[in-house]
């Protein structure tokens, strides 16, 4: 007969997910618990696996595109972006200023749409059920605008390889403005309903800290680092895009918690829309497209092109062989990246811990299974 | 003295409890009352496809060159064609558009030289049967008949 039968050993392993509505997708996270305590954890993912970049190897650099927008649906513009960029790269082409002015307009609007997404539903998960009907309802505005741009409104396709396919709509620069003005005080708002409302503050306060240096060892980047206090953004160190031109600020936190990250977030937003603005006022006259042949079969190669997007640095690399089809499609998503911190993050912590960590992390499913 | 006064009298809560009272006024709401008033869909949406066809002559525009076929990702457009013997020019056959694969990225009306493929901003395109996705030039040309509820 053993001592210890299960009932009274002190260690509990709890699946969480994949259906668990906090953790934003089909993640699965195991829990070993000591009563409420959590001694480590394991994250189980590929539910939404797709093979998106095995699907790479049988289509062509265009056909390609419309699959990027599938791996961070929230923040399609910017996968769009970052694949363009590097079979731009390959192909040694550039986009034309304007392209460029228009795509950066694009993306910093996807940006906020993407940190609407993430302020709504980590509010909810943390319980507080307003602010995710006010974050929606600012970002239907967003996607009112790529609608009318691109067509669709989640899974855009705006850019195409050189540039763009549509030119400016009628009243595109007015209602890019109206959105700016109309969105600060609303970030104002957000902020006054969370910043310093008690239960908001000691439920993210000291909670999933990761410092600079467990940061910079996991890899993580975008907010997450950012709210470490290290001050990297790949829109300034290594521009892309003609983000050289625009004045921004890089917003930092110092503890690294989720409270910092949720601070860092917040003024990225605003961030945003000061680069919306300045863009919006000079966009260069000229082509959309730059000169790319109609079938695009890039000399024998590889590049490699990172971006910030709105969760991290978003690299792609590819591998040509010179045939109309990539050898090989990479992608380094920021989500599954800042993924591998939960564990570090969470351990010692409560259970209801690990629904404010997942939610800070912001990650999106379709791009950590890919 | 000031914190704990303003932590004893909840100002942080009455604070986030005025912004949602500023919100409860009437004119922010919004309702689309669905199936009888139809939303307003931008002129560029990328919904169902559609074969134009000459409005003057009613003659097809599509000349078969099955550039969109090769422009689709999912290659789910299938076409035939055959060769006039006495214009010398390629005619139209058959045409069929799966739409149940389709992810309306647009490739395909990028790539038609005609403007012959079209996507519209019709959205309603759900069909009882796996079949009735696959959509033929027939279909194409009329484009989806969704039903119609009076209120």
């Amino acid at each position: 007969m053993p001592d210890a039968t299960f009932l009274d050993s002190t260690e509990l392993v709890l699946n969480m997910g994949p259906q668990h509505p906090s953790t934003h997708g089909v993640l699965r996270v195991i829990l070993k618990l000591d009563g409420e305590k959590i001694l480590g954890t394991d994250c189980v993912i590929g539910y939404l696996h797709r093979g998106v970049e095995k699907i790479a190897e049988a289509r062509t650099y265009a056909q390609f595109n419309p699959y990027v927008d599938r791996l961070d649906y929230v923040a399609a513009v910017s996968n769009g972006l970052g694949y363009c960029l590097a079979v731009e790269k390959l192909l040694n082409v550039e986009a034309s200023p304007r392209a460029q002015a228009v795509r950066v307009i694009l993306t910093e609007l996807n940006r906020i749409a993407s940190h609407l997404v993430w302020l709504g539903t980590h509010a909810l998960d943390i319980g507080a059920l307003t602010p995710v009907f006010y974050c929606f309802r600012e970002r239907e505005e967003i996607l009112k605008i790529f609608e009318q741009y691109c067509g669709a409104r989640l899974t855009t396709h705006a850019f195409r390889i050189g540039g763009l396919q549509y030119e400016l709509y009628e009243g595109f620069e007015r209602e890019v403005k109206a959105f700016c003005d109309m969105f600060l005080p609303k970030v104002d708002e957000y902020e006054e309903l969370l910043t310093s409302n008690r239960i908001w503050v000691s439920r993210l306060r000291n909670v999933g800290v990761l410092n600079a240096e467990d940061c910079k060892q996991y890899g993580v980047t975008g907010p997450v680092l950012r709210a470490a206090g290290v001050r990297w953004d790949l829109r300034k160190a290594q521009p892309y895009s003609g983000y050289e031109k625009y004045d921004f600020l890089i917003p930092t936190g110092q503890n690294g918690d989720t409270y910092d990250r949720y601070t860092v977030r917040m003024e990225e937003m605003r961030q945003a829309v000061r680069i919306i603005r300045q863009a919006v006022e000079g966009i260069p006259e000229g082509p959309i497209m730059a000169k790319v042949p109609k079938v695009i079969k890039p000399p024998v190669g590889e590049a490699y092109v990172s971006i910030e997007a709105p969760k991290g640095e978003l690299g792609y690399y590819i591998v040509s062989d010179g045939s109309t089809q990539p050898y090989r499609v990479r992608v380094r998503p920021p989500s599954f990246v800042n993924l591998q911190a939960l564990d570090r993050m969470v351990r010692g912590a409560l259970i209801a811990d690990v629904v404010a960590v997942i939610g800070t992390l912001d990650i999106v499913l379709g791009e950590v299974d890919r | 003295m000031v914190r704990l006064l303003k932590k004893i009298f909840l100002v942080d809560l009455f604070q986030g409890l005025w912004v949602t009272f500023r919100n409860q006024n009437p004119k922010y709401i919004y309702t689309e009352q669905y199936p009888a008033e139809r939303p307003k869909i931008a002129e560029r949406f990328r919904g169902a496809p559609r074969m134009n066809t000459n409005p003057e002559t009613g003659e097809a525009l599509c000349m078969g060159c099955n550039l969109c076929s090769l422009a689709c990702p999912e290659s789910l457009i299938v076409m035939t064609s055959t060769r006039n013997e006495v214009t010398k020019r390629k005619e139209l056959v058959t045409f069929t558009f799966d739409t149940s694969r389709c992810m309306f990225c647009g490739l395909c009306e990028d790539a038609c030289p005609t403007d012959a493929l079209e996507l519209t901003q019709d959205f309603e395109m759900a069909s009882y049967t796996r079949e009735g996705q696959i959509w033929d030039r027939k279909m194409l040309e009329e484009g989806p008949k969704p039903t119609r509820y009076r209120c």
